[in-house]
């Protein structure tokens, strides 16, 4: 118990020091500097990385879906919270639209997580029954639906058709200055909920559903309730990332949600660790940290004295990270953590266990 | 042993059931009962059904023709129907005809309570023995996904895991608790699925070769084990087993099955004698 107690003060010192550590390095560096943007989308990418991995990690459902939910959580968020004032202008070609209400960012970000929640009890009904493959097949169709119809004029008036969905909150404009701490903190708030349920006898239940199905079923484990379980609160906790990742982009539009952004998610998950929250947490700054800064140079065109540098040209950036991927695949299959998390690396029992893949 | 069978209260009953998957009959018109406290042995040669009637019980398998009961509610009831009735090669397909199907998925029908153990071991391999026990008492949960979130089940969890240390005490595997669940040696691996099975609060255990890959002391010891956990819990044992010692140590009845068939029922004595399972076993000599 006693061993217990320290353990929790010292996370707690660890989550209070990297609260203090990201609000001076915004007030230390500025909030346009690139260190602050790799936090803040950084914070976002790991909770939506994290929210993949209950899903592809500890339930051993593969899906491809996140970027529909994502896109739902960020039109609900952004639906919700324009401002009455400026509604007239965003929807400029549908008189103004639907929606006639303005509510706050915080109910607004719980609703973006109810209704992709919502959207995945309704998809999960069919498409859970399907097994693997199948079923990234069914969930990566679900994500381009989504897409279209989002686009779709005939509800403009609700979703703004394929124009701008602009001039809602932003993260510079609801905490001017505290951008990193805003995120930090829902993204703490999410990844805290998502450990304890992981830690739950619910994620114990969906952990052995990874493990063996009929095995989970022979427990009395109810498979497809488990399962609906494990792809609702992913989808909630995903909606609730699509919001966050609006509100950093400051302007939306559903055309950016591809299914390249589901990708993205993915090579974090698997860098990280099929099954370990730390580790996408870990490998999601390190992958937004190399998108976003340290690899942009091989995107510039570079002189070297009077010689151009060979292969640095726009879009070199992505064969590199193609690479990076396979190279994952190829040799580092359990990814930085494996499915162990980072405060339990001193344990000899985890020390041993590691996934097969 | 006798006086368990004067009680003669039906665990489980099996009537005419008839598994087929395509043109092959697995099992052919089986009709068995289970007693209240009885052990019971079902055995025969490979290939013969065991594991599918198993199958058949706990709704992996939904049977093609036939009644499953357990404690007289019926678990499983099903006729030929479709395209079956053509390929049909059990007996009476009709005897059913006016029955409605009643299918259960596993899941239900452990909580019910019967609990199963697997022939080649499935435990989960990512966990400890302790956490592999632990999942066991999920399904008897009050808790729902946010009070088990938000840990306002603390005493159910807590009551749980002593339950957990207390099964693992029983199988003698407290030692090995935290212990990767497939690193342990393989009659331990079996032990601890034997805990897991228990954990779901079974009135009925069923056993799929418990004792394969043991030696003679292991198997020894198993059928001890057996009897002590039958008596403890007032279990109900229906086990597949191969170590004919074992299986004439402890059963009270066994049910011998050969191509899907029932050929003989009896005490052990009776199968030892039998001429039609001596000529299963050892095959006759055809002059």
């Amino acid at each position: 118990m006693k061993k217990g107690n320290m353990r929790l003060i010292i996370s707690l010192l660890v989550v209070a020091a990297l609260y203090a550590g990201g609000f001076l390095i915004e007030h230390t560096a500025g909030s346009k500097s690139m260190v602050v943007t790799v936090l803040q989308k950084g914070a976002v990418y790991a909770l939506i990385a994290v929210s993949m991995n209950l899903l592809n990690g500890f339930t051993g459902l593969f899906s491809l879906g996140q970027a529909g939910f994502m896109l739902v959580g960020a039109y609900a968020y952004a639906i919700l919270t324009i401002p009455m004032a400026k509604r007239a202008a965003v929807y400029q070609y549908y008189d103004g639209g639907w929606v006639q209400f303005t509510v706050g960012v915080l109910p607004a970000l719980l609703v973006a997580g109810l209704v992709a929640a919502l959207f995945a009890a309704l998809i999960g009904m069919p498409v859970l029954r399907l097994k693997g493959d199948y079923l990234a097949i069914a969930t990566l169709g679900f994500a381009e639906i989504i897409r279209a119809i989002v686009q779709w004029d005939t509800i403009g008036p609700l979703t703004n058709g394929s124009n701008l969905l602009k001039t809602y909150p932003t993260l510079k404009n609801i905490m001017p200055g505290n951008t990193v701490l805003f995120t930090f903190l829902v993204v703490g708030v999410c990844i805290g909920l998502i450990l304890l349920l992981i830690n739950s006898t619910y994620g114990r239940a969906f952990k052995a559903i990874r493990d063996d199905e009929v095995a989970a079923e022979a427990m009395g484990i109810n498979l497809f309730r488990h399962k609906q379980m494990a792809f609702v609160v992913s989808s909630f906790f995903a909606g609730i990332g699509g919001a966050l990742l609006a509100m950093y982009q400051g302007s939306l539009q559903a055309n950016s949600f591809k299914s390249a952004m589901t990708y993205e998610i993915l090579l974090i998950v698997v860098i990280g660790g099929l099954g370990s929250v730390s580790g996408s947490v870990m490998a999601s700054f390190l992958f937004i940290a190399c998108s976003e800064w340290w690899l942009r140079f091989l995107d510039a065109e570079t002189m070297l004295g009077n010689v151009q540098v060979p292969l640095l040209a726009p879009g070199f950036r992505m064969v590199v990270f193609s690479v990076v991927i396979m190279v994952v695949v190829l040799f580092f299959r359990k990814g930085i953590m494996g499915t162990r998390e980072l405060w339990e690396l001193g344990n000899r029992r985890q020390a041993k266990g590691g996934r097969k893949s | 042993m006798s006086e368990n069978r004067s009680q003669n209260a039906n665990v489980l009953r099996l009537k005419d059931i008839t598994m087929q998957f395509g043109g092959v009959v697995a099992i052919n018109n089986l009709s068995l009962e289970v007693n209240q406290g009885e052990i019971v042995a079902l055995i025969g040669p490979n290939g013969a059904g065991k594991t599918t009637a198993f199958n058949c019980i706990t709704g992996v398998y939904q049977p093609t023709n036939g009644e499953v009961d357990f404690h007289g509610t019926p678990i499983a009831v099903n006729h030929p129907q479709g395209k079956m009735i053509r390929q049909y090669a059990g007996i009476n397909p009709d005897a059913y005809k006016n029955r409605k199907p009643v299918v259960y998925t596993p899941d239900k029908i452990t909580r019910m309570g019967i609990a199963r153990t697997f022939q080649n071991i499935r435990l989960f391999k990512s966990q400890t023995a302790f956490d592999n026990v632990l999942i066991g008492t999920h399904l008897r949960r009050s808790s729902n996904l946010f009070t088990a979130t938000f840990r306002l089940n603390a005493r159910e969890e807590k009551a749980n895991r002593e339950k957990t240390a207390q099964l693992l005490e029983i199988v003698g595997l407290s030692e090995e608790a935290n212990e990767l669940a497939t690193s342990l040696p393989y009659g331990k691996q079996r032990r601890l699925e034997i805990a897991r099975a228990l954990a779901t609060d079974p009135t009925l255990l069923l056993l799929d070769e418990p004792a394969a890959g043991m030696n003679p002391q292991e198997t020894d010891e198993l059928g001890e084990f057996i009897v002590d956990i039958k008596n403890r819990f007032q279990l109900t044992v229906f086990m597949i087993e191969h170590h004919m010692n074992l299986v004439m140590d402890i059963s009270d009845r066994i049910y011998v099955l050969d191509f899907g068939r029932q050929i003989a029922e009896g005490t052990p004595e009776e199968i030892q004698k039998n001429p039609v399972v001596i000529a299963a076993y050892l095959g006759v000599d055809e002059e």
